[in-house]
C-alpha cells in the first residue's frame, strides 16, 4: 500500500443503529493520524419517505432524528483534529439537519464549522412531475405520492470537500458514494478514472452496512463465532491512491474482520457481480479477490470499473394503504391443533376481504410464503407452544380493521387457552423505482449560511 | 466428482458454506461462500440453478440466476419475484427475506471422503431439516 491512505470511518449502516458507534471509530482515526473521514449511512429504502412525512408535521424535522445523539459525543473531537463528516442524514431535509449541526456546534462551545448541504436529489416537485409520471408508467395508479428522490453520486460530495467543507450533508445518495466523494476530493481522481472509482465503490460498499462486515450478522454460535458483539467495532477503510483498500476495525473493539465476514458483506445486495451499477461507475468483481493482511486487516483487491451509465435511479415512495397484524399464543398439549383452527375461523370470518397471511410462530414464522403453500403441506407437528399471527393488507382502513376485531374476538369464540393477544394496524408505504435520465437531474451543493437561514 | 460412493457422505450445506441475503425490491440475492477452496469445485457441480429454484419452489421464484466468483470461492444467487412483492407488499414478518439463506444452507451436499476434512464442524448433534415443498 502506498504511504497516502485516506481513512475512512463508518459509524452508522442504517437509521436505526447503534448512536454510541462513532466514539471508538473517531478515536482510532485519531490515533491513527493522516487524513480521515467518518461517515453515518442512515437512509434505506422507505426512510425518506417517513422523512417527508415528519417533515410535512413540522417544516424543521424531515432529517435524521438521532442525529444529535450520533453527532454529539464526536463533533468537537472532529472537527478539532481535522476529520471531515459525510453523511446522507439530511434524508428529507439536509438544509434542516445542517441548521440542526450548527446549533449543535454552538451548544458545544465550538467555532461554526463550514457545512455543504448537497442537492438536487428531491424530483417530488413540479418540474420533475412528467419525468416522473413517464418513469412509473401509471405504476402510482391514483395513490398518493410521498416522496421522489434520484440517487445521487459523489460528484457534489467531492467538490464540497474540495471546497473547504469540514461536514457535508446529503439527502438521497449511493451510499458507496459517500466514501467515493472523500476519495475523489483526497486524491484528486477524475469523475472518469473508472478502475479508481470501482475500487473505491466497493469499499464504501464494504462500509455502508456498518458493522456488517465487522462482525455483525454474521454469529452463528458453535459454527460461526464472533466475539463482543455487545461492543462491536464498526468498520475502517485505509484507501490509498489507486482505490484498493484494507478494511479494519478500532482495535480492541468488539467483533471481527476476516475474509469470510468481508466476503459476505461484498456480495451483499449485489446481483451481477460484473456489473455493480452506483451513480459514479459500474463496478466489476468477477475478479475480487480477498486477503488477510493482519489481524482484523482485510484487503480488497482485484476489483475493475466500466463507464458509468446515463441515468440516475429514482425512488418513488407513496401511500399504499393499511397493514393489519394480530397474534394469540396457544400453549400446552394439542396447541397447534388449535392455533390451526383459530386460523381457519378468521379465515372463514374475513373470507373476501383480500389475501391472509397465517404464521404459526413456534412451526413457521418467515420462510413459508404469504399464499400458505408451504404451511398447508406441512402436517400439524405437535408443537406445544405455537402463537399464531394473521396478517392481512387492504387500500381501505375500516377493512383491514377488521382482521384486528377478528383477532380479539378469538378470545371468547376461538379455540380454548387462546392467550396474549396484540394487534397492530398501520398506514403503509409503497416504493417503487425507475431510471431517470442523468442530464435532468442538477446535483449541486451550497454553503450552509446560518445569517441567510436566520438561525 | 462423487457420484454417491459408499466413502461419500450426504451434509447439510452450511458445513461446506457460509452466506448472507440481500434484497432490492421483489428479488432476494444469497451468497454461497465456500469455507475452504478445495470445497468450492463441489458447491459449483451441485448448488445450481435448477437445484436452488427447487428449494425456492414455495416461494415461487420466476428466474433463478447463478453468478460464480471463483476468485472469491463463491457464487450469487438471485432469485426475482420471491419476496411476495418485497419489502412493501409482502405480509411476511421477514419481509426482505432475511433468514432465506438459512433456508438454502441447509440444502444436502454430497461430499467424497477425501474432503471431508475440510468440512466445518457441526456445532448441533441433530441439524433440523426444513422441508423443501
Amino acid at each position: 500500500m502506498n504511504e497516502d491512505v485516506l481513512r475512512v470511518g463508518c459509524a452508522a449502516g442504517f437509521s436505526g443503529d447503534r448512536t454510541d458507534a462513532a466514539r471508538p471509530v473517531v478515536d482510532a482515526l485519531i490515533a491513527a493520524g493522516g487524513a480521515s473521514v467518518l461517515i453515518f449511512e442512515t437512509l434505506a429504502e422507505r426512510t425518506l419517505a417517513l422523512a417527508q412525512i415528519a417533515r410535512r408535521t413540522n417544516p424543521e424535522l424531515g432529517y435524521e432524528p438521532l442525529l444529535d445523539e450520533m453527532l454529539r459525543p464526536v463533533l468537537a473531537d472532529c472537527l478539532a483534529h481535522g476529520i471531515r463528516i459525510v453523511s446522507n442524514f439530511g434524508a428529507a431535509n439536509p438544509r434542516g439537519a445542517a441548521r440542526r449541526i450548527a446549533e449543535l456546534a454552538r451548544e458545544l462551545g465550538l467555532a461554526l464549522p463550514c457545512i455543504a448541504v448537497v442537492g438536487g436529489d428531491d424530483v417530488s416537485g413540479e418540474h420533475h412531475l412528467d419525468e416522473v409520471n413517464q418513469g412509473l408508467q401509471g405504476a402510482l395508479a391514483g395513490r398518493e405520492l410521498v416522496s421522489a428522490n434520484a440517487y445521487l453520486g459523489a460528484e457534489p460530495i467531492a467538490a464540497a470537500l474540495v471546497a473547504g467543507a469540514q461536514i457535508v450533508v446529503c439527502g438521497r445518495v449511493a451510499d458507496p458514494s459517500l466514501t467515493v466523494g472523500p476519495a475523489m476530493a483526497h486524491f484528486g481522481w477524475r469523475a472518469d478514472d473508472w478502475d479508481r472509482l470501482a475500487r473505491a465503490t466497493m469499499a464504501g460498499h464494504l462500509l455502508e452496512c456498518g458493522a456488517q462486515v465487522t462482525g455483525g450478522y454474521y454469529a452463528d454460535p458453535g459454527l460461526k463465532d464472533v466475539s463482543g458483539l455487545a461492543r462491536l467495532g464498526y468498520p475502517i477503510a485505509e484507501i490509498d491512491r489507486d482505490g484498493q483498500c484494507v478494511v479494519t476495525k478500532p482495535v480492541g473493539s468488539g467483533g471481527r474482520v476476516d475474509e469470510h465476514t468481508v466476503k459476505e458483506q461484498l456480495l451483499y445486495e449485489v446481483h451481477d457481480p460484473s456489473a455493480y451499477v452506483t451513480p459514479d461507475v459500474v463496478a466489476d468483481l468477477s475478479n475480487a479477490q480477498v486477503m488477510q493482511a493482519g489481524e482484523d486487516r482485510v484487503a480488497l483487491q482485484g476489483v475493475r470499473g466500466k463507464a458509468r451509465t446515463d441515468s440516475l435511479k429514482v425512488n418513488v415512495c407513496c401511500a399504499s394503504g393499511w397493514l393489519a397484524e394480530g397474534e394469540i399464543s396457544y400453549a400446552g398439549a394439542r396447541a397447534e391443533g388449535r392455533a390451526r383452527l383459530a386460523a381457519q375461523i378468521v379465515r372463514e370470518r374475513l373470507a373476501g376481504s383480500g389475501p391472509l397471511r397465517i404464521d404459526l410462530i413456534g412451526v413457521s414464522s418467515v420462510l413459508a410464503d404469504d399464499a400458505g403453500h408451504w404451511l398447508a403441506a406441512v402436517p400439524d407437528s405437535g408443537a406445544t407452544d405455537v402463537r399464531l399471527r394473521i396478517a392481512l393488507r387492504h387500500t381501505d382502513r375500516v377493512q383491514a380493521e377488521r382482521l384486528t376485531r377478528e383477532m380479539v374476538a378469538l378470545y371468547t369464540c376461538g379455540p380454548a387457552g387462546g392467550g396474549g393477544v396484540r394487534t397492530s394496524l398501520r398506514p403503509t408505504l409503497g416504493t417503487l423505482s425507475f431510471l431517470m435520465p442523468r442530464r435532468l437531474i442538477a446535483a449541486r451543493f451550497d454553503f450552509f449560511d446560518p445569517q441567510a437561514e436566520g438561525a | 466428482m462423487s457420484t454417491g460412493t459408499d466413502t461419500s457422505t450426504i451434509v447439510p450445506l452450511w458445513r461446506a458454506a457460509h452466506g448472507r441475503t440481500g434484497d432490492k425490491g421483489n428479488r432476494s440475492n444469497i451468497s454461497v461462500i465456500a469455507w475452504n477452496a478445495a470445497l468450492y469445485p463441489l458447491l459449483v457441480a451441485q448448488i445450481t440453478e435448477a437445484a436452488v429454484a427447487r428449494r425456492f419452489a414455495h416461494r415461487r421464484p420466476v428466474r433463478v440466476q447463478r453468478f460464480v466468483l471463483p476468485s472469491l470461492h463463491a457464487m450469487n444467487f438471485v432469485l426475482d419475484d420471491v419476496l411476495d412483492g418485497g419489502v412493501n407488499d409482502s405480509l411476511n414478518l421477514d419481509s426482505h427475506g432475511k433468514a432465506l439463506s438459512f433456508l438454502l444452507l441447509d440444502m444436502p451436499l454430497e461430499v467424497p471422503a477425501e474432503l471431508q476434512a475440510h468440512l466445518a464442524p457441526s456445532p448441533t448433534t441433530n441439524p433440523q431439516e426444513t422441508p423443501s415443498t
